[in-house]
């Protein structure tokens, strides 16, 4: 059985390091114990700085994200990464493979990198990817990044989830419109040209710069930063790590970090409150009678479905 | 909802061998079989493919080794996981591995071992059981 | 893997074949068909001999010269290696191809944590200039040329090679190295790489400068669509891709202002010859057409020996199979068949328990014979190409032309094959086929002896085979001798020829000479593959899926 405290020591020991990851395997099977181990550890979250980070398939996030690790151990900071990736449509496996360009750090104790399969949500995130953060947050990590592919209407967008979001692009290929039609300028904090080794990097980084004066900045007053990356060879990303920490400095003086906790909470209440009214739900139709009863109805023509749903619905849960 | 119990496998080529057809084609099989298979590429050490399968909560180590070092490195990795407590977690091979040598890396604790030729049905049969 | 698609009635007659490149073959050829195709003799084949060279590089071909035999030999200590290279040469073998073992091949020494377990596995442990005095003692290198199976270190193989036939007397003029030096494959299909695409590319470029300007009798890279067949390629994409990565490393060299007429005669191919008999023998032909055409009209190449498609067409260890490994000696004597009537300048023949192991002395002579057996009984050289004319073969043989140049087009698309290697598209189509292919010789879609169902024999499956067995005492051995060398060489030579190969691989200098010097120091292979990995950093594979 896994306890909290000994979750709670994942980014020092490395035993603890493997009941977190146990912890994360629980969430992901919807097991009904990690309910309970996520109440515990919540109160010890909180500290950590999440950065997301998003953009298109083989714009080298992970190659970014493994340089990324870098420089923040550098500064000694304890770095962890959930990377998100899509479940197969057809047979709901998946194969993993974002960690592999961040092998180096597999064996560094201060680093903890985690696959996680999107089974079946659109976007790739989730609860659960949420719920894994929390399990990362407690465990003491100073950075958590969250990796997944571009903007997908899932229930959780990136911005739903970290306190920074970074968008990388390349030169070359229109990322940039394609950014603007699909709403993701208005998510990201930092604007990441990577392979800008290539030709057409500087127009790339001219057109982010042109578009982001378009946008409206009243209400975070976070001056976008655009930044030029070749994350093969770690050139720019010192820079990248800084932009991430003034951010985040940034939102600390003007106060907009507990404003953006606090946002972040009330998401992960909401989508909560529906998970566990929905189970609840489920097993009211398991068990109840007068769900039977309701369906006898419905098959004998005595009651419309329609105005069986409302009325079940409306006896199970009253609001004020 | 519906994602409960599905097999997580970490597929990883240990040491210099750079062959990694088979353990591509298996990679993409244990997909379409459903499995979530977490690819670590290659030239592995022995602690990276540890600390892998620590952190991603794996329950099926599998190795693809096709240099003929199988015992020596399916020795060490069997002690290694003892060491750290990784006893829920199964370790498999495949690759060029003789079959005069199969009963003896089934001694030192390979729960399955996947001689080249091995059919994909064969290797989810296989893996399979190790979950009734 | 399997060779062919047949498609067949309920009574078991063949409706369709398709071979592995897309060509569906008809019941039966005639003069339409080449009529169809506008094939004329002189624009097609053209005599043996002359251009396109499709059906010989040489008037006489085979009735002139047989074919070289290549073995792949090496294996544990350099010791052990020279014996086994005499033994080759006693038995006839004209040239020698040289296997490392895979601490070597990813630039370790053997005292590195990752060699432990592998040193004198797979081929011979080489961490010095030291050890190769000792496995080529006695070797006659200005008349027996060596084949390096060397990729990502390539440059100081070859470098080594220079600093041991100075040292054992011979001038860097008289000796004949061809190291396979192809890196791009390697990123493709066997996976020894060590360095980002670019670096790796730029290595290749200094080996060839190299070989120009001060190896006349070397061949610096040998190109090996080999491999790429056997991570999963048709028998077109090999071809293709192999012709792709050749632009790329001409592109490289022609950038530092040297005509490809200049170097582009001392490229050879190792191609694969398992498979279909027919489409291997059409792929060959088209693919010596196609060279020849490719240098002459893109590169303006005009010298006659220089339009020339060397190199060794050898049997592909995917088509043996582990399963009653047996047949794999019949096996092997119809691809060397195929290797024969394509006119194989050099060839090569996976022993029987390749599936296992790297060849038995035993084997590795039963494939020797096998090669003997075609040229000295069977009568294949008898005449040249003797296939020409037939109207399957030619019309086979202008399909497969099509098929590559299609497949070529593709890469170009991508941005031509660095960029394709870097995205990771050849490697993502590749081993998807693999796994299609593979998919299909399970469900017997493609038939292999001896692994389908029908074929499938209990009791062979538990035929023992004679393994190597792996001496820790190679490990041991090595080590001591790393550690005597480390104590008795000159310090400060290693140090400065170290400084010097740095600063040529930071800067633009071509690294060669500066290796040649460090070998000559007796700097370790360890040492200035470190060098390089300071400087370049390693690559990081795309994604396959």
């Amino acid at each position: 059985m896994l306890k909290a405290e000994d979750i709670l020591e994942g980014s020092r020991k490395a035993e603890a390091q493997k009941a977190g990851a146990r912890m994360i395997r629980l969430i992901e099977d919807n097991d009904p114990s990690a309910f309970e181990l996520l109440k515990q550890l919540y109160p010890h979250t909180g500290e950590a700085f999440i950065i997301g980070i998003t953009g298109s398939p083989g714009v080298g996030k992970s190659t970014l994200i493994d340089a990324l690790i870098t420089e923040f151990r550098k500064l000694a900071l304890k770095v962890a990464v959930i990377a998100v990736d899509p479940s197969s449509p057809v047979s709901g496996g998946a194969i993993l493979g974002d960690r592999l360009r961040m092998q180096r750090h597999a064996t560094d104790t201060g680093v903890f990198i985690r696959s996680m399969a999107s089974r079946g949500q659109k976007g790739g995130l989730s609860r659960a990817t949420k719920d894994a953060v929390v399990v990362l947050s407690a465990m003491g990590y100073d950075i958590i990044i969250i990796e997944t592919v571009g903007a997908g209407q899932a229930e959780f967008d990136i911005a739903s989830l970290a306190h920074s979001v970074g968008i990388v692009s390349i030169p070359g290929t229109g990322d940039g419109i394609q950014a603007v039609k699909a709403g993701i300028l208005e998510t990201g904090d930092i604007f990441i040209v990577n392979k800008c080794d290539k030709p057409d990097a500087d127009a790339a980084c001219h057109e982010l710069v042109m578009m982001l004066g378009m946008r409206n900045l009243s209400e975070t007053r976070w001056k976008p930063v655009v930044l030029k990356t070749i994350a093969q060879n770690g050139t720019g990303v010192d820079k990248l790590v800084q932009s991430f920490l003034s951010h985040l400095n940034f939102m600390k003086k003007n106060g907009l970090i507990d404003r953006k906790k606090k946002k972040l909470d009330r998401l992960y209440f909401q989508s909560l409150l529906k998970d566990l009214t929905l189970e609840k739900i489920l097993v009211f139709m398991n068990n109840s009678t007068d769900f039977k009863e309701m369906l006898k109805k419905i098959e004998s023509g005595s009651m419309d479905p329609l105005s069986a749903a409302e009325l079940m619905v409306n006896n199970l849960i009253t609001f004020e | 909802m519906e994602t409960k119990n599905k097999i997580r496998v970490l597929i990883a080529k240990p040491g210099l061998d750079g062959h990694d057809k088979g353990a591509k084609i298996v990679a993409l099989a244990l997909r379409d079989a459903g499995y979530e298979v977490i690819y670590s590429g290659l030239h592995q050490t022995l602690d990276q493919i540890m600390q892998t399968a620590i952190q991603e909560a794996v329950d099926v180590i599998g190795l693809s080794i096709m240099s003929g070092a199988h015992l020596p490195i399916c020795e060490k990795l069997i002690n290694m996981m003892k060491e750290q407590g990784l006893f829920d977690v199964y370790l498999t091979v495949g690759g060029v591995i003789p079959h005069q040598d199969i009963p003896r890396l089934k001694e030192m604790g390979v729960a399955e071992v996947f001689p080249g030729g091995t059919s994909f049905e064969g290797i989810t049969t296989g893996m399979n059981k190790l979950f009734k | 893997m399997g060779v062919a698609k047949y498609i067949k009635d309920e009574r078991g007659a063949i409706k369709e074949v398709i071979y592995q490149s897309g060509i569906k073959v008809k019941p039966a050829y005639g003069p339409e068909d080449l009529e169809k195709a506008g094939f004329t003799y002189e624009k097609d084949l053209g005599a043996p001999g002359e251009y396109p060279f499709t059906r010989s590089l040489h008037p006489q071909s085979y009735r002139s010269r047989a074919w070289t035999t290549r073995q792949y030999t090496g294996f544990g200590t350099p010791e052990e290696t020279n014996e086994r290279f005499k033994l080759m040469i006693a038995n006839g073998q004209n040239g020698l191809n040289v296997a490392f073992d895979l601490p070597t091949q990813m630039g370790y020494d053997s005292d590195h944590p990752l060699a432990e377990g592998e040193v004198g596995r797979v081929g011979m442990a080489i961490d010095s200039l030291k050890d190769f005095e000792t496995a080529f003692a006695g070797i006659p290198l200005d008349r027996i040329g060596s084949g390096l199976t060397i990729n990502a270190v390539a440059t100081i193989m070859m470098a080594m090679y220079q600093a041991v036939a100075e040292k054992l007397g011979y001038s860097k003029t008289q000796i004949s190295t061809t190291p396979q030096n192809d890196i791009l494959k390697e990123m493709i299909g066997r996976g020894a790489w060590i360095f980002p695409v670019e670096h790796g590319v730029r290595l290749v470029g200094d080996s060839i400068e190299y070989a120009v300007k001060e190896l006349p009798k070397s061949n610096p890279v040998s190109l090996c669509g080999y491999h790429i067949r056997e991570s999963g390629a048709t028998p077109a994409q090999e071809i293709a891709y192999a012709f792709e990565i050749a632009k790329a490393y001409i592109d490289n060299v022609t950038q530092r202002g040297i005509k490809p007429e200049d170097f582009v005669g001392r490229f050879s191919f190792n191609f694969n010859v398992y498979g279909n008999l027919w489409e291997q023998i059409a792929k060959f032909r088209a693919a010596r057409k196609l060279w020849a055409k490719m240098l002459k009209n893109e590169y303006g190449v005009t010298e006659k020996k220089k339009l020339f498609l060397r190199g060794l067409f050898g049997g592909g260890g995917s088509g043996l199979t582990k399963e009653q490994p047996e047949n794999n000696i019949m096996r092997g004597a119809y691809y060397a068949l195929g290797a024969a009537l394509s006119g194989a300048q050099t060839t090569a023949l996976c022993s029987f328990d390749e599936a296992y192991t790297i060849p038995t002395p035993r084997s590795a002579l039963l494939s020797l014979r096998t090669l003997e057996m075609l040229m000295d009984e069977v009568g294949l050289r008898d005449t040249v190409d003797p296939l020409a004319g037939s109207y399957f073969i030619e019309s086979l043989t202008l399909e497969m032309e099509e098929k590559i140049l299609e497949e070529m087009k593709e890469v170009q698309k991508w941005g031509g094959m660095v960029k394709s290697i870097s995205n990771g598209f050849i490697q993502r189509k590749v081993s998807r086929q693999a796994y299609e292919f593979e998919k299909g010789l399970q469900s017997g879609e493609y038939k292999k002896v001896g692994l389908n169902p029908e074929s499938k024999d209990a009791m062979a499956e538990k035929t023992d085979v004679e393994l190597h067995e792996y001496n820790e005492e190679w490990a041991i051995k090595s080590k001591a001798n790393l550690k005597e060398l480390r104590a008795t060489r000159n310090d400060k030579e290693v140090t400065s020829s170290l400084k010097a190969l740095e600063k040529a691989a930071k800067g633009s200098d071509n690294v060669m000479p500066h290796l040649v010097k460090c070998c000559h120091a007796y700097a370790t292979v360890g040492e200035m593959a470190g060098v390089f990995r300071d400087a370049f950093g390693e690559w990081d594979e795309p994604e396959f899926y």
